[in-house]
């Protein structure tokens, strides 16, 4: 009767944070239909927001596969936000180990015509070496990891820029498009393109693959390691506190380094979801932006508040609503219009804990009460055992 | 509930007044029986790099199994410092420390704890405990990496959550949620109760025990008292870091006075003052060079 009181509990708290998360959702849809209406009354409803929450079910099977390519990254740079918040980092260089992921996979694919799960390693090797470098400043420096990854950051994308790009003349360069060379045109690449089984007819894509797939099982293979692991015990305790990790005979500086380096190391291998699978090839010439899926990673790891598997979900929804936006009509609305909403909405997760105490409280009200009586029952009994 | 002279008053006519009871101020214990020696410690030195200066300079003693030592000394003198170097979570500088005839100089922690060292550390918050794991998690934390707790890297959280009630039944560390209990939200005197449990029960050959019972309530320092004395009892060696003279005079069996980094004298409690150890303490007095 104990341990069933006490699975409880634990459940209990998945429940709220779901709860929660829903109500940010919630009221994160409700702004932005007051965006919606203040922007263009007239076609608010059907032609905006209707569409936003239809999301790649609008252009149906065409969209809910442009979705789950586009979910698929998300949930990998999300994880890698995720997993470093869980061992205590913030490890916002998210963006840069995608970029040198993007480099590994494409570098291997292009010139070395390697098949697609080398290419996908090599991503995640070059993301894993890219977080491993604040991870060594934040060990054995005290150096705080953001400062470093995001100098890192710039580091990375304007050296793989300069790498692709060679002047015109890069190997990996397609000077006709600017971008890349496209894998599933270019001779001897196409073997590096991640397979599909049929996902693109189904979904009558061409960058419809098996990464989403992929992606689910890396992120739950992340919650086995956090939750049930002792690598994961100690990952989190150094996390939590450092001085007792230490104290308990744990390597803090190595657990420091593994940290980052896999959580750069599941950024990389975003990255090489994405491009394997041919949604869109890398463009050396746009070298004053990060790419958006570092940073997005962030909101789908507060979305989620940093559980794994719930990074798969936020990621799908965010995914769901930023192909919405892109289908929003241009004559009424900007498509950056998907972009504010999830940006309210992410704003609104900082509110969660807020938003838990209440749902909590609405919820287990009466349970709690009964709690309080069980610990003033313990009293008389600590009285008696004393007066021994 | 009264009024009283300070110049006459005594500290035990005080306590009554203040706790409304006669209050054992002291703790029952037979005369220790030293056994062999557990915790040898040679010329060790510790160079504290932010003040430019030997926190802890060249400390020798024993400790035997059986007893226990306590190193007494106003806040500041080293003892801290030396506590770090001889659980391994700093590097001394020079020195030599065995455990049961084993060389643990530059052991790491965990081998020194594989080894039979057990720590209460002096500060429960920033080393003793994670304080947002579980009570059960936090119970494991200098196990968890054993065969009985874990298999292929896989916590085995049925045995980890059988260890923990035990240890709570046994130790009676009280918490709203038994072994889920958030440890941050524990009372500070079972958030020690909790770490005395862990490191006790772990069967060390040596127990350093640092300033066990800050902070704490009268029922909790009889508790832990009466503890360390079991161990003792037990045949363990104890190391008892204290700035409570009191706890001092009371608990150990042998006393070594610290001033500035070095051991200045010391004491049979029996035959020893606290005026006495007060002036030692202080640097007025100190034993091998002569008054």
């Amino acid at each position: 009767m104990k341990k069933n009181k006490l699975s409880r509990a634990g459940l209990q708290g998945s429940l709220v944070g779901v709860l929660a998360a829903l109500l940010c959702i919630l009221i994160g849809l409700l702004c932005g239909y007051l965006v919606l209406l203040a922007i263009n009354p007239a076609h608010a409803w059907s032609d905006g927001f209707v569409r936003i929450l239809k999301g790649g079910f609008y252009d149906a099977p065409y969209g809910v596969g442009k979705m789950l390519a586009n979910a698929a990254p998300l949930v990998m740079t999300g994880l890698s936000v995720a997993f470093a918040f869980k061992t205590g980092l913030f490890n916002i260089g998210a963006a840069g180990q995608y970029t040198l992921g993007a480099f590994g996979a494409l570098y291997c694919a292009i010139v070395l015509h390697l098949p697609w799960f080398v290419c996908l390693l090599a991503a995640t090797v070059m993301g894993g070496i890219w977080g491993a470098i604040p991870g060594v400043f934040k060990a054995y420096l005290n150096i705080n990891e953001v400062i470093t990854s995001i100098m890192f950051n710039w580091i990375g994308l304007f050296l793989v820029n300069e790498i692709v790009y060679g002047n015109g003349s890069g190997v990996m360069y397609d000077s006709r498009n600017t971008r890349t060379w496209n894998l599933r045109k270019t001779a001897g690449c196409e073997g590096s393109v991640i397979p599909d089984f049929g996902l693109n007819d189904l979904f009558q894509t061409n960058s419809t693959t098996i990464a989403i797939f992929l992606a689910i099982v890396v992120a739950i293979v992340i919650w086995v390691v956090l939750e049930k692991t002792t690598f994961g015990y100690e990952l989190k305790a150094v996390g939590l506190n450092k001085n007792a990790a230490r104290y308990a005979g744990i390597n803090e500086k190595k657990n420091i380094i593994l940290s980052m380096v896999i959580a750069g190391a599941l950024a990389g291998f975003g990255a090489g979801l994405y491009y394997l699978s041919g949604v869109s090839e890398w463009n050396p010439l746009n070298s004053t932006s990060l790419p958006a899926m570092g940073f997005n990673g962030i909101s789908v790891a507060l979305l989620a508040s940093s559980n794994p598997i719930g990074t798969v979900f936020s990621a799908i929804f965010i995914s769901h609503i930023t192909v919405g936006g892109s289908f929003l009509s241009t004559k009424y609305y900007p498509t950056e219009i998907a972009d504010l909403i999830s940006g309210i909405i992410i704003y609104l997760c900082a509110f969660s804990m807020l938003f838990r105490g209440k749902i909590r409280g609405l919820l287990f009200a009466g349970k709690r009460a009964d709690k309080a009586n069980a610990n003033a029952e313990t009293a008389p009994a600590a009285v008696k055992k004393e007066g021994k | 509930m009264g009024t009283a002279d300070i110049s006459k008053v005594t500290k035990e006519e005080l306590s009554r007044m203040m706790v409304g009871r006669d209050v054992q101020l002291q703790v029952e214990k037979e005369p220790a029986k030293p056994g062999e020696v557990v915790l040898d410690v040679q010329g060790v030195t510790m160079h504290n790099a932010a003040h430019k200066k030997d926190s802890v300079k060249n400390v020798s003693f024993q400790v035997h199994a059986g007893e226990i030592v306590c190193l007494a000394g106003i806040e500041g003198n080293g003892q801290t410092e030396f506590v770090y170097g001889l659980t391994g979570l700093e590097k001394l500088s020079a020195g030599r420390l065995t455990l049961c005839g084993q060389d643990i100089t530059s052991a790491s922690i965990r081998q020194r704890s594989k080894d039979g060292m057990s720590h209460i550390p002096e500060d429960r918050h920033k080393h003793g405990l994670v304080l947002d794991y579980t009570l059960e998690e936090n119970m494991v934390l200098q196990r968890y990496w054993q065969p009985e707790f874990q298999n292929h890297g896989f916590i085995r959280k049925d045995k980890v959550r059988e260890y923990s009630d035990r240890l709570i039944e046994q130790y009676d560390v009280r918490s709203g949620q038994g072994s889920l209990t958030i440890a941050r939200s524990m009372s500070g005197g079972n958030q020690q109760k909790a770490i005395i449990a862990r490191e006790i029960d772990r069967d060390p050959k040596l127990l350093v025990a640092v300033q066990p019972t800050r902070g704490l309530d009268v029922g909790a320092i009889e508790y832990i008292h009466r503890q360390i004395v079991a161990q003792r009892d037990a045949g363990k060696a104890v190391l008892l870091v204290s700035l409570e003279l009191d706890e001092v005079m009371n608990l150990s069996d042998r006393i070594l006075v610290m001033y500035e980094g070095e051991i200045v004298g010391e004491f049979d409690p029996k035959k020893t003052t606290v005026q006495e150890l007060g002036l030692y303490m202080a640097g007025a007095r100190r034993q091998g060079k002569g008054e």
